[in-house]
């Protein structure tokens, strides 16, 4: 709601991440465009999560730089950092719920630490979160360990959601589900997006998720952002990588 | 961005209208509910209720639901509510707020005050019961494993239970080794510096041998153990069942009992009487030091009054408690650890009770042994 209304709230320009000797990350740049939801792909270990965990400051960079709605992350104090990070919500591939929490209070717990609301509020808006992502106020009360899988990634995005963030993180939010609720979550997170107006980035294997609610795709391999764009360019390109990965045998059989 | 929301109310013919602007996001939103509550109690005699949105330039969750707070408020009242002036970018939003939050929440139903703190009394005496039976569950299932490990003895885990003495018992000579050395040459100092007021300088050393070789060595050895290796023995179960390894082991066909416990107890049980017999030397050397050096009490005066004033008697009622006392300590801390759920806090908890309780039932063994070995007069 500030800022360049259509520019890209996400910058990230020649970002070098390494661990030890290897190079994770080889000079990456890459756009997020306000309100559009990206998709972001790539094979196992090439480094999709470094860069999502990169952005959002979890992994120190050893070049380039990283800009969220126009601010530098690299040039920041702590204060500006934690404003930032405010507007953005994340959700981890495995929820992160506190296990010692119980589901209400995971949603509150960033508003309690953040906002001056009243205990009637708090409660209401809780609810109304958990409403939002599909589950019923009986579940307030449970505790992480009780909720099955695709009910903990809800929470969780529950908790993402919780401070009304402008940018959403999410790390492969459909794996481990089925996929009639991985089709009901990709849903979840269109509605959302729409009603919220946010400006997802989710790292995905899901082409299910990355044909139905992706407006971009960008793809990572070798270090790399190989490309980036709508699926039917995805489709149509000639990379190697690219053309297994998007019109393989799992890709055609999908559309059989 | 700037700016304070706002929510004013005019009399309009037949009509209040409420006109809110400014932002209305979460930052503001103790504002905001204190402003809807004084709109609310105005004028509660006129029907119509306009609400103008017109000059909110923000609108977040919180603002939605806030708003949709006043059209519920309204309409509880038998009072009719109109939204005007919705701008199309949150038209969307307060449709969903409007959707949410319909369904009663979970009514939380408080028993009186004295009920429930009868109720904790009840529950805590249950879960000693319970707590109770989990040990002697504890034992049946390690005295089923030992059994049959004797009827076939190649199925026992050797490896892994060397690697446990190597834990409990090896690595903690130096600590136990030190503590018992201190505590022995305390309890010599003081009973010098008392027993010197009459004359009776030279019984501190039927006192240290005494009460070394029955009760200090065996407890402080234990109380040692049970901080050390009964914590580490919940804590490594009890993160093996959160991640669902135990689980795994017995879809593998393995009993948990066989691999992960059983190496375990007789590891402690094993290993605790060495360290007891270590410790309680450790102690008298602690005490014929200070005898020596503090009370003047030469070392070869304090060995034949310490042959004169023990018997193997007083060696052997330390020695026989000490497996006993190992074997509580192994089957709390194997029983804790399994009984921890799936939170991290949870785990922390176990690990405490554990300690606590292995300490305890420690305690109340030996006060046990000591009436036992009164009554056989040993």
């Amino acid at each position: 709601m500030t800022g360049q209304p259509d520019g890209a709230v996400i910058k990230v320009r020649d970002l070098v991440v390494g661990f030890g000797r290897t190079t994770v990350l080889d000079r990456v740049s890459l756009d997020v465009m306000r309100g559009e939801i990206l998709g972001f792909v790539g094979a196992s270990g090439s480094g999709k999560s470094v860069l999502m965990r990169t952005i959002i400051g979890l992994l120190p960079k050893r070049g380039g730089c990283v800009e969220v709605f126009g601010i530098d992350m690299g040039q920041v104090n702590e204060k500006e950092r934690q404003a930032v990070e405010r507007r953005w919500g994340v959700l981890f591939q495995h929820g992160a719920l506190f296990s010692s929490l119980s589901v209400r209070q995971n949603i509150q717990f960033p508003m309690r630490e953040y906002l001056d609301l009243s205990h009637r509020l708090l409660d209401e808006v809780a609810i109304a979160k958990l409403e939002m992502v599909g589950l019923g106020p009986d579940v307030a009360e449970k505790f992480p360990s009780e909720l099955s899988g695709g009910m903990t990634k809800r929470v969780a995005l529950a908790r993402a959601l919780a401070l009304d963030p402008e940018i959403v993180f999410l790390d492969e939010p459909t794996s481990g589900l089925d996929p009639i609720s991985a089709g009901e979550f990709d849903y979840l997170i269109r509605t959302l997006q729409r009603t919220l107006g946010l400006t997802v980035f989710m790292v995905t294997h899901d082409l299910d998720s990355l044909h139905n609610v992706c407006d971009r795709i960008a793809v990572l391999a070798e270090g790399h952002i190989i490309a980036a764009g709508p699926m039917s360019a995805m489709l149509a390109s000639e990379h190697p990588w690219m053309k297994a990965y998007f019109r393989g045998e799992r890709a055609s059989r999908r559309r059989d | 961005m700037s700016g304070e929301p706002s929510l004013k109310s005019t009399i309009d013919g037949e009509s209040l209208k409420l006109a809110a602007a400014g932002p209305w996001t979460a930052p503001h939103a103790r504002a905001i509910e204190r402003m809807i509550e004084q709109a609310l109690r105005q004028r509660a005699d006129v029907r119509r209720v306009d609400i103008d949105l017109g000059g909110i330039d923000r609108l977040d969750t919180f603002g939605a639901w806030l708003i949709e707070r006043i059209l519920r408020a309204l309409s509880g009242e038998g009072r009719e509510a109109r939204l005007v002036g919705v701008a199309d970018t949150y038209r969307v939003l307060l449709q969903e707020a409007h959707r949410l939050g319909r369904a009663p929440p979970p009514a939380l139903r408080r028993p009186p005050k004295v009920v429930e703190a009868l109720n904790s009394i009840g529950a805590a005496l249950a879960s000693l019961a319970r707590s109770l039976v989990m040990l002697m569950h504890m034992l049946g299932a390690v005295a089923v494993a030992l059994a049959r490990v004797l009827i076939r003895p190649w199925a026992f885990r050797f490896t892994s239970m060397v690697h446990h003495i190597d834990r409990v018992g090896w690595r903690a000579v130096p600590i136990i080794l030190m503590i018992t050395f201190l505590i022995g040459a305390i309890i010599a100092q003081q009973g010098i510096f008392h027993f010197r007021k009459f004359g009776a300088d030279i019984f501190v050393v039927d006192m240290v041998g005494i009460l070394v070789l029955r009760e200090i060595g065996v407890l402080l050895v234990c109380v040692m153990v049970a901080g050390r290796s009964g914590s580490a023995y919940t804590a490594e179960l009890g993160a093996m069942k959160m991640r669902e390894e135990i689980d795994a082991l017995r879809t593998m066909g393995f009993d948990p009992i066989d691999v992960l416990i059983l190496p375990r107890i007789v590891a402690i049980v094993v290993a605790v009487p060495i360290l007891t017999f270590l410790g309680s030397m450790a102690a008298l050397y602690g005490g014929g030091l200070v005898c020596w050096l503090y009370g003047g009490i030469n070392p070869d005066v304090f060995l034949s009054r310490l042959r004169e004033a023990i018997t193997l008697d007083h060696f052997a009622v330390g020695m026989i408690k000490a497996p006993f006392m190992a074997l509580i300590i192994g089957l709390v801390a194997c029983t804790e650890g399994l009984a921890v759920k799936g939170s991290a806090e949870s785990l922390g908890m176990q690990t405490t009770t554990s300690v606590v309780k292995s300490i305890f039932l420690v305690i109340v063994l030996d006060g046990l042994f000591a009436v036992f070995f009164a009554a056989i007069e040993m």
